[in-house]
């Protein structure tokens, strides 16, 4: 019975998205304000029915209700308690549902926090955020519903996917789809301004918080995939280029493009109209990745003519938002006259050269991802663009945008000279060169990797550092640091950001270069030596869980004879869905994780065991956590918290010459 | 969620990546086999190397690359032998060959265009400015006033 009227709730959520997309953008467009004033209950009724429909689904799959198609294709009664409320997004119907529950919820936060707005931009906002939110919820209603009934309820579901039993997958989806969502909003305002036709500092200083949380959330989202894929699949990558994660990675690049080119809206009120298309792009990214996602159109051309309707039916969302959207650009671009005028040296330039860069790198992941479809569809060819295409072609401007960095973070705004930008950077350049050459000479016979990331590594973290310290103004060092810790927390976010780009960096430069490995048969009770390390295998045993059988090793890792860990890696079979994991065991540590990985009995009465020493593995995820920190910093800056919209009424002043 | 479509190369057969009992007893080869096979795509697999990938099929073809590597192949050679047999489509570096030279170039093409367009935007910027300074009746008007 509940399940119907959470069906019916989801109907009526349609109707509402319908009516918040159409009446408040005739109100806008006729200045009838009681017209416009219908999308701010519309937004929150709709989030309040989907909220419920989407508790009932995640009630049906705690109580385990196997009435439901969807309980029984990924529930099991004796799956934990969190893996059940995990499995309510676990499945295609369940994520869209959370898909649409988050955008109404971006909706309701607008309309909420929407006050200061002038009240057409706000009425026309909630009504683009209504016709996305109507699109899905459609998408919803007609191809993927998840409250279908089953005509015979069977004794037990199916059980979910045990790849997806797993901490780190269970909350990997809704915080990518935060941020995916997250960037509707800034579409929405968008797509807003253009129907307007103004775009100024207050707009600015609007969107640039939603495209800050959004990437925050992606950044976090991505993160926890990454490091799921680290421990989950028994070899230790942690990024495999593959079609999906590149669909988050995108819209990733677009919204860092984007957030850093709203602040030169915000600060100089240039760059409007590059802003504007910014912003469309990265919601079209979101878009095409849920696509690719949900369409499995890149995964294998099967896939998507087993369910055509689903990507059909995206697609067309993805034609109609960011096709007309685009339409609406060409036609009123134009009209978004920049007012700050800058010189080729300067902060907006940076800034400039930042975004191309940034896009650039998003575009040949892009070009890369969909190159399989275009050589088979125009060429017939089948072929792979994989992880070496990427590594080469995507690296090169990474790196270009870290070595531009902390410069452009230095200069300032309209006109600069870059010798006095440079002048506190000089001797971290020099530190950044001279430990690069001295790890080149200790390691012998390896990659340039290595060298390249530890100097990109002290480059951006010793140029986060003379950024803050250069703000703190002259005098003794203690006043200095206290007025280090007055900075505002843009400045801070801004700092911790950048400096977590170079540790990521780091991270990444270090494991891949000199990780080192080593694939054995050891024998119950042997002791093994790697990189060294002294690994000992002392007992392997039949382990129960709840929902599943493990092998599970119990092993000493000891380094000159004192034990630094004891590891246990496992290997589980689910057996509803009859699947292996590999549950590796890490010890993680500062300058490196030992991963170690059990395989299969061998015939002489040995086991496969797979060791890795990591050398500075757990550094990609310290720097991601300092970069949505960062992210965090500069969102709760002062001038979001008092003045967001607050000078809306102020005038935008006329430019003043750089020359 | 993201990574659904990786279980189908976990659900091929329950074993491991690189097996013991495959490696080479010559570290050389070894070593060779390992680069080329990271190289190599796993054809039931998505976005995984033979390397790294726990499918039967993926087994079949590291084996391979090693046998011909100890026939004396050269790295050329043995990856050419697989795609002889399994097609352009388990190389996961595309070929620079006819369409795929679009691949490649389009990045740093986009950077050239991108910059191009940058530096004429600013360039512009600068000049259009330049004209507003002061005009034949403001220059009038500002002696003027300078005068009284």
């Amino acid at each position: 019975m509940i399940t119907e009227l959470a069906h019916f709730a989801l109907i009526l959520a349609f109707l509402v998205a319908i009516a918040q997309a159409i009446v408040p953008m005739l109100g806008a467009y006729l200045r009838n304000s009681s017209w416009m004033g219908v999308a701010e209950p519309a937004a929150l009724a709709q989030f309040l029915l989907i909220s419920f429909s989407f508790a009932v689904l995640t009630y049906a799959f705690v109580t385990s209700d196997f009435s439901l198609r969807l309980v029984v294709l990924n529930s099991h009664t004796a799956k934990p308690l969190l893996y059940k409320i995990t499995g309510v997004w676990g499945n295609h119907e369940g994520s869209i549902l959370l898909w649409v529950l988050i955008l109404s919820l971006f909706g309701a936060a607008a309309a909420w926090f929407g006050g200061n707005l002038p009240p057409t931009l706000r009425a026309r906002v909630l009504a683009v955020q209504g016709s996305i939110g109507a699109a899905f919820l459609a998408f919803i209603l007609f191809t993927s519903n998840p409250f279908l009934r089953m005509a015979r309820p069977p004794m037990n579901g199916e059980g979910l996917n045990p790849l997806l039993q797993d901490p780190g997958l269970a909350f990997h989806p809704p915080f990518l789809y935060l941020g995916y969502v997250g960037l509707s909003m800034s579409f929405s305002f968008a797509v807003a301004a253009l129907i307007e036709g103004r775009v100024d500092a207050a707009w600015a200083r609007w969107v640039r918080p939603w495209t800050l949380a959004a990437w925050v959330f992606l950044t976090i989202g991505i993160a926890l995939g990454s490091w799921w894929a680290y421990y989950e699949l028994g070899w230790g990558g942690f990024w495999f280029w593959d079609p999906v994660e590149n669909a988050s990675f995108m819209p990733w690049l677009i919204a860092a493009a984007l957030l850093h080119c709203a602040i030169v809206v915000e600060k100089r009120e240039a760059l409007k109209s590059w802003t504007i298309l910014l912003a469309i792009l990265a919601f079209g990214f979101s878009l095409t990745g849920t696509f690719i996602v949900r369409s499995g159109v890149l995964t294998s051309v099967h896939a998507f003519a087993n369910d055509p309707e689903r990507g059909l039916f995206i697609l067309m969302i993805l034609g109609v938002f960011i096709g007309g959207a685009l339409t609406l650009y060409a036609a009123r671009a134009g009209a978004m006259e920049a007012k700050g005028v800058f010189a080729l040296v300067s902060r907006e330039s940076a800034l400039v050269l930042n975004n191309i860069l940034l896009a650039v790198a998003a575009f040949v992941v892009f070009v890369g991802t969909m190159w399989p479809l275009v050589a088979e569809l125009l060429f017939d060819r089948k072929l792979s663009v994989g992880a070496p295409f990427f590594n080469a072609a995507f690296t090169p401007f990474i790196v270009a945008l870290a070595l531009i960095m902390p410069i452009g973070a230095l200069l300032p705004w309209k006109r600069a000279k870059l010798a006095r930008a440079m002048a506190p950077l000089w001797g971290v350049l020099v530190l950044a060169i001279a430990t690069a050459a001295l790890v080149w000479t200790m390691q012998t016979g390896r990659s340039v990797l290595g060298p390249v990331g530890v100097a990109l590594a002290i480059w951006l973290v010793g140029g986060a550092m003379a950024d803050l310290l250069q703000r703190s103004g002259r005098g003794l060092l203690i006043h200095r640091l206290g007025r280090m810790m007055r900075l505002p927390r843009a400045d801070w976010g801004r700092a911790l950001a950048h400096g977590g780009l170079g540790i990521t960096m780091f991270g990444i430069a270090g494991l891949m270069a000199w990780e080192s490995e080593e694939i054995r048969v050891a024998q119950i009770g042997e002791t093994f030596e790697v990189a060294g390390y002294a690994i000992t295998l002392n007992d392997v045993q039949r382990v129960q869980g709840p929902n599943f059988s493990s092998t599970r090793a119990d092993m000493t890792v000891s380094r000159n004879g004192r034990q630094l860990a004891r590891l246990k890696p496992e290997k589980r079979v689910y057996p509803v869905s009859q699947m292996p994991t590999t549950e590796a065991a890490i010890d993680s540590g500062f300058s490196r994780d030992i991963y170690l990985v059990i395989g299969d009995l061998q015939a002489d009465g040995g086991w496969a065991v797979r060791t890795y020493v990591k050398p500075f593995t757990g550094w990609i995820w310290a720097g991601t956590i300092l970069m949505a920190l960062g992210g965090l910093f500069s969102l709760t800056d002062r001038r979001y918290r008092v003045a967001a919209g607050a000078r809306r009424a102020k005038q935008p002043q006329s430019g003043v010459p750089a020359e | 969620m993201k990574r659904l479509i990786l279980v189908l190369c976990l659900l091929a057969a329950p074993v491991f990546a690189v097996q013991p009992d495959e490696v080479l007893d010559d570290p050389a080869f070894e070593a060779r086999a390992r680069e080329l096979s990271k190289g190599l795509r796993c054809p039931v697999c998505q976005s995984e190397s033979i390397d790294e990938s726990n499918a039967e099929i993926a087994r079949d073809l590291r084996i391979l690359v090693r046998e011909r590597i100890v026939a004396g192949d050269s790295d050329e050679q043995a990856v050419a032998f697989i795609v002889d047999r399994y097609g352009e489509y388990v190389l996961l570096r595309p070929t620079f060959g006819g369409a795929n030279l679009v691949l490649w170039v389009a990045g740093p093409l986009m950077l050239l265009g991108a910059l191009g367009m940058g530096v004429v935007y600013l360039r512009k910027r600068g000049k259009a400015r330049l004209p507003e300074a002061l005009s034949e009746a403001e220059q009038a008007r500002l002696r003027e006033i300078l005068e009284e």
